[in-house]
Order: structure tokens, then sequence, then C-alpha cells
């Protein structure tokens, strides 16, 4: 295993769909179930058993929208106020309508939600207006479910390949993708008249203070190959300035998950023990308070438990120690941490993209198109804001079935044999010398840099030197890199993607001459909204120079309107001192 | 510009008493998202070639004989 052997094949399908994670699998079986003589092959990168952000499982449903609880006119304005107003409401809208279908699904997948005694969904409250949290306390089933569901609808799964570029046509519709064994460095080209991209967040972009590369808070194989592609083919990205930044335990890599904590009495506190924030959802506003409490005399911040009753915590623990990322339970161990007898030390986590979160990504709309015909994406990478999995199973869906009616109405666009040589030659080329640079030191340095460079508060002489220093780390990883065997060719070619997410959120930002979405896009010398220039999507695509070009892009004609007074509810989030002091 | 082999702690241990990877299972070289375990070809068991671990957990809990353990990476430990 892991030698460098040299080969080509050829393969077709009518979709392919690229991550097996959360929207991957989604968006195949919904394709297959549309039409069941559709061809369908799911690429994965690692094994679609336990890939993706969900690898272990997750612990709830951030973002359900359940009759009796909200409506989707309510989500669609909690999501607006929350992203600035910076978002295209139909993708929204549709989202919110469709989700508790998919709940259901999911369901019946054999997938359980928490259930009060009478049997109804128990959804908590911890958005800053609405009410859509659904716990999943049996969360670590979700991949064994979805696997099942595939076999049933026999998609055909391709572990261990990764693709590297985007096949084009000459008419610019997509035309399948490159793809290379990862443990044989064995190339395979798929032709395909639909390809749906699910490669999940950019994650491996900041670097940990704890200088250990994979200690990020996506899943670490979630290098931003999905956003790298989509630039090279020419489809565009939104918004990428509006980074990912997460409120995570001190060192460990888990979400501090007030989501979970929070329906039970738990709280983000600073050292004093205090409240700070009156909402713990995740949002760039709220990560600005963050950021200000961390700066004070009143930092670090805590994830506070030692008031609850020691029952309560036990079930907490249950959750945040079991699903999701269970090696949690161990960090405390080692440490002697317990929640119940003292608060537990928060930070901030690297940026990254991911629009789980936030809401940048490969620009979509409501039926996961991307600006390229015949390319599809959903999940973590496209640009739906706060997406979550719900979001990705949902947007999944729409892209698998979109997919097929696109399929049936168009055949295979040509493909330049040229092209596919070239490529073949770009990515072995660290294969082919002597000697060199390894990949993980190109890594290292290029994470570094985003972290003294692009981490906000954003600096503009600060992101130019970024820049600069990219460029040359750029040449060395086109000129010098070097690999061994065919495992160190995947690092190679992740790294790639990460320096093309670095110089995107570089150019991203540099763009967008304001602050917006509070800590995500903070530019200090350009403070406050400036709605009157600024009121638009950032569209960045690969230019004629083959550097990031960008456009402005309108916002879409509101479906739900805000209210003037609703607009800044989620800049209200600091307690105010009297009501701190009680 | 040589390479050098420079010492590292793991964090995936494995039990090579309890590992039956002699006998055909790879289970944890599969399920493992960032691909970074292999059989031995000295010793027939499966161990951690890679530094490269998120410490999610598949390897351990998909084990058929609970003989991988996942420790924190003592980094961040």
């Amino acid at each position: 295993m892991d030698e460098i052997r040299s080969g080509i094949s050829e393969v077709q399908c009518d979709v392919l769909v690229i991550g097996g994670g959360t929207a991957g699998p989604m968006a195949a079986i919904r394709a297959r179930k549309k039409d069941p003589k559709a061809n369908v092959i799911l690429l994965e990168k690692a094994n679609v058993k336990r890939s993706g952000a969900i690898s272990m499982g997750m612990d709830g449903l951030n973002n359900t929208v359940i009759p009796g609880y909200a409506t989707p006119e309510q989500y669609t304005k909690e999501i607006t106020i929350a992203n600035d107003g910076i978002v295209d409401q139909a993708a929204v809208y549709k989202y919110a309508q469709n989700c508790y279908d998919i709940i259901q699904e999911l369901d019946r997948f054999g997938i359980r939600f928490q259930k009060n005694q009478n049997g109804d969904y128990d959804v908590k409250k911890v958005h800053h207006i609405g009410t859509y949290v659904l716990p999943m306390p049996n969360g670590e089933t979700v991949k064994k479910a979805l696997y099942r569901q595939l076999r049933r609808e026999r998609v055909l799964i391709s572990n261990r390949f990764m693709a590297t570029r985007l096949l084009t046509g000459k008419d610019g519709r997509v035309a399948g993708a490159i793809c290379v064994n990862t443990r044989s460095a064995e190339f395979l080209v798929i032709r395909a008249k639909a390809v749906i991209l699910c490669m999940g967040a950019a994650g491996r972009l900041g670097l940990p203070t704890s200088g250990y590369l994979y200690g990020t808070y996506e899943n670490a194989a979630n290098s931003g190959d999905g956003y790298a592609m989509a630039y090279h083919a020419g489809a565009g990205l939104a918004n990428l300035e509006c980074y990912q930044i997460n409120p995570l335990i001190k060192d460990y890599n888990g979400p501090a998950c007030a989501y979970v904590a929070g329906p039970f009495g738990g709280y983000t506190a600073n050292n004093e023990g205090r409240r700070f924030i009156e909402c713990d959802y995740w949002s760039g506003q709220m990560m600005q308070e963050f950021y200000n409490e961390l700066q004070s005399g009143k930092g670090p911040v805590f994830l506070k438990l030692n008031h609850l009753a020691p029952e309560t915590v036990s079930e907490i623990e249950r959750v945040l120690h079991v699903v999701e990322r269970p090696t949690r339970g161990r960090f405390h161990a080692n440490r002697g941490t317990d929640y119940k007898d003292e608060m537990i030390e928060m930070h901030i986590s690297e940026i990254g993209f991911c629009s789980g979160h936030s809401a940048s990504g490969v620009y979509v709309d409501e039926n996961a198109r991307t600006t390229l015909p015949g390319l599809y994406a959903a999940g973590d990478m496209a640009s739906v804001p706060h997406n979550y999995m719900l979001g990705a199973f949902t947007n999944g869906a729409f892209a698998g079935e979109d997919a097929v009616d696109f399929v049936r109405q168009v055949d295979y666009a040509d493909i330049d044999a040229e092209a596919i040589v070239k490529e073949q030659e770009r990515v072995l080329a660290p294969t082919r010398r002597e000697d060199g640079i390894p990949p993980n030191q190109i890594e290292y340095k290029t994470r570094r840099l985003v972290n003294d460079y692009l981490q906000p508060p954003k600096v503009t002489r600060k992101m130019q030197l970024a820049q600069r220093r990219f460029e040359e780390v750029r040449d060395d990883m086109n000129n010098a890199m070097y690999v061994r065997d065919s495992h160190e060719l995947m690092r190679a070619l992740e790294v790639q993607s990460i320096l093309d997410c670095a110089d995107m959120a570089a150019a991203a930002s540099l763009y967008r001459t304001e602050s917006r979405w509070g800590l995500y896009h903070n530019r200090v010398e350009y403070p406050g909204r400036d709605d009157e220039n600024w009121f638009c999507h950032t569209i960045l695509t690969k230019g004629p120079d083959g550097k990031p070009a960008h456009a402005k892009k309108p916002i879409a004609p509101y479906i739900i309107e805000i209210e003037e007074h609703e607009r800044d509810a989620y800049y209200k989030q600091r307690i105010v001192a009297s009501e701190a002091a009680e | 510009m040589p390479l050098a082999n420079t010492a590292t702690t793991v964090p995936v241990v494995v039990d090579e008493g309890k590992c039956i990877a002699d006998k055909g299972c790879t289970v944890c070289v599969d399920v493992c998202p960032l691909d970074v375990l292999r059989i031995s070809e000295l010793t027939g068991k499966a161990y951690m070639k890679y530094d490269e671990c998120w410490y999610c957990m598949p390897c351990e809990a998909d084990c058929p004989t609970g003989a991988v353990t996942v420790n924190i990476p003592y980094l961040l430990k």
C-alpha cells in the first residue's frame, strides 16, 4: 500500500457526487429515489462509513423548523438578521419549508431525535429570537443509518479516491472530474452530466495554537478541496470574507456546546462567573463579544455548568462525551477537570470557511445550482447560511433531485484530453523530484501565516503582507514540494487547496471595505457597516490572470420583510452592567 | 535538502495481543477519515503510520476486539 503506481482508467455516470459525509449521501440517495435508472457515483476521499464532519455522530439539529415551534417565515427572518441582511432568502426559505420532511425521513432511516412525553419532538430555544434546536441524544447512529440507505438505493460508492479538478466542456458546462487514488496514485477520470460537490468546510485553514496540524475544529480531512475545485473550474464563491470562527473548549477542538448545555441552564461566562452575552447561538456578533471579553480584564471565557445539579451535569456529559466528539471526556480526564467542580476554560477557534455556522461558500441558488451549468454544491461548502447538518441533508436532497432532472436534458459534455494530461502532470509533480520540501512544512507555514495575518480584527497592511508571503510559499509548493508515497501525495494535494483558500480569504477580505458579521469581518480601518456601498454579496471568481477577481451581486428582493427595528437584534447581545450584576 | 526522521508520540495505540489484523481484519484502517493507520508487514498488526490524527475515534469504536485506543495528542493534552 501507498507506493506510487502509474495508471489511468475512465468511467462515466449520470450524476457524480463528490464527498460522502452528510450532504453527499443524501444527494445520492435522493437522486436514485427520484430516478432509479440514473447512474449515480458517490466518490469519497476517505470511506463513506465514517467520513466527514459527522464521522462519529451529531448531538443535535441546530436549525429545525418544526410546526408548533417555528414557522419558515420566522426562521428566514432570524437567519437574515443573524447574517446582517446578506442573504438570498429564497434558499433559506425553501430549506425552512422542507427541512421538517427531511427530519421525518431521517427518523424513518432510524436516526432518533429527542421527544417529549407526548411523543412530539422536544425542541429547545438557543437562538436569539426563535426555537429551533432539536437534541439527538442517540446521534452516534447517523453514519450507520446513512450507509444502510446508500446500500439500499444501490448507489455506486468509490472510496479512497480524491477528486483534484473538475473537467469542463467547451461550452463551459461541467464534464466530470479527475480523481487520484489516495493509496496508489492511480488516476480515475469520471465523465458525468452533472457533478454535486459536497466536500465540506475549509477546516484546515488556520492553525490551532497547539501547533498540531490536525487539531482543527472541523474534521481535518476537510481541507477546502471543494472551494479550490469550484474556483479553478470558474464557479463563483460568495462572501468568503465572512469567516467561520467558533467558541471551543481551550485546546480541545470540540465545540463548547452551549447548544447542548444551554437548554439545561449552562452558559458562557467571564472570569467572574457572570454571563456577558444574552444568547449563546453562534454568530459573528456573538463571537465579537466573546473576543472582546477575552481581550478585557474579564477574560478568559468559560463554560459554566458548576451551578447545576450533579445529575444535570451528568446528563450533559453523557451527550458531550459520547456523541459527536467522544474524545472530549478523555481530554477532561487527563487534565482532571470536571464540569461539576469548576468552570471549563473556552477559547476561540482558528479561522475557516464553513456555511454550517457562517455564510460563505460556493455560490448556490435555492436548487443548489452553482454559477456553472451542471455543477451543484451542498453542505458546509455551499453558500446557504447557517446550514448545519440538517441544511446539508436538505440542500443535498435539493441538489440530487435537481441534478437528475438536469441530466435528462443533456448529453455528456466534451472532455479535453489535453486538460487531463496537464492535470496528471500537476498532481504528480511532487513525485517526480529527488528531493525537496515535505507537504507538512508547506502546510504549517501557510497556516501559520493565515493566523499571523488573516485572523480578525483584519488589518489591510497585514493582509497584503500575507498575500506576498503566500506567493513565496506557492512558488516553493509548485517547484520544490516533495513526496515519497501516495499518502503524502494526498497531503500535497490538500496543501494546494489550503493555499488556494488562504489566497481567497485574503483577497475577499480586502475587497469588502466595511465591517460586517461581527468578528468574522471586522476590518479595523473600516469600522461599522456601510450599507450604501456594501449591502450586497461579493462574488469571487478566478480572474483571467489566474488570481481572484471580485464582483458585487445584489441581494435578491426579500420574501420575508425585515422591519427596521428588527435589523440589529443580533447586535444587542451584550448584557448591560445593571442586569449582569444581579 | 535531506529529510530527517523526528520522533513523535502518536495518539492511536493498538494492543497487539487483541488485534486480529493478521487474520485479515482491516476495520480500523478502513474507517479512519484521515487514513493514518496501516497493517505492519513486520508484525501483521495495525499501527498508526502517519501522525495526522483528528482523535475522532471510529477506529476504536468499530474495532471488533477492542484492541484500539485513541489518546489525546501530547501537544494539546
